[in-house]
């Protein structure tokens, strides 16, 4: 049964039309800054770019490695890379490039993985990007950034260009709804935004599963259960000092993301969480925790919100969760 | 050194002198280190040192320079070969060198940007050509002069992403790219042709939209006149596929397998620089 997320009115857009428009904005005021597409343009809503600034796009046909490869040379020599491929092909086949070209050698290149984790849906599998935390996790000097809305995206979006290191941005297909209808947040890589305050239980959660997330507190609310929603926008660096704060109020942290259980945002929390030192006790944190997010399998067959719902990535299966975790 | 400037050119005998300097010093830092790509930086000494002191605009005051000339050595594991020439260039003093692969060196057994004077760190194969089509790119967009060389292995011409590079650098009629291929001919494993074959290798760049020239590899004069003609064909990129001798110029190593990776002992490293010494006697007898 597919449940429809309601969508605020307000004109909001799927993520990575905000990123296409936002990139659009920053190259009419700098030339150097510069998208690299792998036959991608179009899915990565780039055609308007394209025809604005031919000069600032290169195409390197479906040849990922050479994009990323390419991406490095042009960061080398000052330019502001974005390299726009879906996550699925960017992030496993050009891994190598990413690691040594980027990363290794420190270029400024934003690497962009759109349509990311089972955005694609039905088309299955090898569309589907559920490794993207876990291996770059590993990669030493890359920002892990998942906005989860228009505006965390455009902010997103300008950071990185303006970083001068390297960055993934990684974005889904859905119209993505305003997570706050006033937003005076502030947006920096590595701090944690608080969407909801609560004291009875957190939770953490990143890209299009924060707007879940905030759904199932609501649900969670009219129980009386008071939840923290966080939109943990960064893996990496994570924020620990937000986490760590988490913990010391709440007595059960659910994390929720759209990546495998394994090596994404809940084990980076999990990871945290096993080596806190509790200062009364001495020992480690003793609330309860759960992972959210797909299972060590290749996915059932269906669309992104049908994917979600299978696995309880909605506001009922995510309330769920935290119910049996209260309730231990 | 500016490119183009003849007042600071070597001669041709002074070049050959510098290989057979260069030589004796990647040998003794082989030792050394007891570690070390032998064969492969052997048969590149000729090409890197006609690069470094004939052809590229750069510098250690230029390194800096957005219009310098880039070189990136995409067969990183022959990084000895690099470091000599780079010390011989002012990049860092040479004594350096002593701490080769040594613990918390900033000389490791590949290419690194920690070093000065190198572009980019490399060592998995196959990266070397994707960047500098990046490099190149940005020079057009830019409206640079700058030229962007690769010096490639024929060992890791099987890797896909090469191939990638080749199709855009030609799409993109990058002229100011130029990839030298070390054709030595042996791999780890055995005989290149064995292993892998790349040939006839001329007709794959040919058909991939490049311009070919084939050089001896360890003939400077040779080289010098490829790299003085280049670009070979306005609106292609240049290859040249350079014919070399794996272990070039230790009579014992040459064309042998066992000095891909060989360290030699404290015997043959004697014998080597008794050799290259021979040669260097016979070069100084030689009119320029």
């Amino acid at each position: 049964m597919a449940e429809q997320i309601h969508i605020e009115p307000g004109g909001d857009k799927p993520n990575q039309d905000v990123f296409a428009e936002t990139l659009q904005r920053l190259a009419a005021s700098d030339r150097n800054v510069i998208a690299v597409t792998s036959d991608s343009r179009g899915s990565g809503k780039l055609v308007p770019f394209g025809k604005q600034f031919p000069q600032q796009i290169v195409e390197v046909g479906i040849a990922e490695q050479n994009l990323v490869g390419v991406a490095a040379g042009l960061g080398s020599c000052g330019k502001k890379v974005f390299a726009v491929s879906p996550a699925c092909f960017l992030t496993a086949r050009s891994l190598e490039q990413i690691k040594n070209d980027i990363c290794y050698s420190n270029h400024p290149v934003t690497v962009v993985g759109i349509s990311a984790g089972v955005s694609y849906g039905a088309l299955g599998s090898t569309h589907h990007s559920l490794h993207d935390f876990a291996v770059l996790r590993a990669i030493n000097n890359i920002t892990i950034v998942a906005p989860a809305d228009n505006f965390e995206t455009e902010k997103a979006t300008e950071l990185a260009a303006a970083s001068g290191t390297p960055v993934y941005l990684r974005f889904g297909k859905k119209i993505m709804p305003a997570l706050k209808a006033k937003n005076n947040d502030s947006f920096v890589f590595g701090k944690g935004r608080i969407i909801t305050e609560g004291n009875d239980v957190a939770i953490i959660a990143n890209g299009e599963t924060v707007y879940p997330a905030v759904q199932a507190g609501a649900l969670l609310k009219e129980q009386n259960i008071e939840a923290t929603v966080v939109s943990m926008h960064t893996i990496k660096p994570l924020d620990t000092v937000l986490i760590e704060s988490l913990a010391r109020k709440c007595k059960a942290i659910v994390t929720v993301e759209e990546h495998s259980i394994y090596g994404g945002l809940g084990e980076a929390v999990a990871s945290f969480l096993m080596q806190l030192k509790s200062p009364s006790t001495g020992g480690v944190w003793g609330g309860s925790f759960k992972i959210i997010g797909i299972p060590d399998e290749y996915t059932v067959t269906g669309s992104q919100i049908e994917i979600f719902n299978h696995y309880g990535i909605s506001k009922e299966g995510i309330a769920s969760e935290v119910l049996k975790l209260i309730q231990q | 050194m500016v490119n183009g400037s003849n007042a600071f050119k070597m001669t041709s005998k002074e070049l050959k002198l510098k290989s057979v300097e260069y030589r004796k010093k990647i040998l003794k830092y082989i030792l050394q280190a007891k570690a070390g790509h032998t064969g492969g930086s052997l048969s590149a000494t000729d090409i890197l040192n006609v690069l470094y002191n004939d052809v590229l605009n750069v510098s250690p005051e230029n390194f800096a320079s957005p219009d310098r000339d880039r070189y990136v050595q995409s067969k990183g594991h022959c990084v000895e070969a690099l470091f000599v020439v780079l010390a011989d260039q002012g990049f860092f003093p040479e004594e350096e060198l002593n701490t080769l692969c040594k613990y918390q060196s900033h000389y490791i057994g590949h290419p690194t940007r920690k070093v000065k004077g190198v572009e980019q760190n490399t060592g998995a194969l196959g990266h070397g050509l994707p960047i500098c089509v990046g490099t190149a790119i940005a020079a057009k967009l830019d409206n640079k002069a700058y030229r962007v060389f690769t010096l490639m292995g024929d060992g890791e011409l099987p890797e896909g992403s090469n191939w990638e590079a080749a199709l855009s650098a030609a799409h993109y009629k990058l002229d100011n790219l130029c990839a030298i291929i070390d054709k030595n001919s042996l791999q780890i494993t055995a005989a290149t042709s064995d292993v892998m074959n790349t040939d006839p290798l001329d007709e794959k760049w040919k058909a991939f939209g490049w311009a070919v020239k084939e050089v001896n590899g360890n003939d400077i004069e040779e080289l010098r006149t490829a790299f003085n003609s280049l670009p070979f064909e306005k609106g292609k990129p240049s290859v040249i596929i350079a014919h070399t001798t794996k272990g070039k110029g230790v009579s014992f190593m040459e064309n042998e397998l066992k000095w891909h990776h060989g360290v030699p002992s404290k015997e043959q490293y004697e014998q080597a620089m008794e050799e290259l010494d021979a040669e260097r006697i016979n070069l100084e007898r030689l009119s320029n």
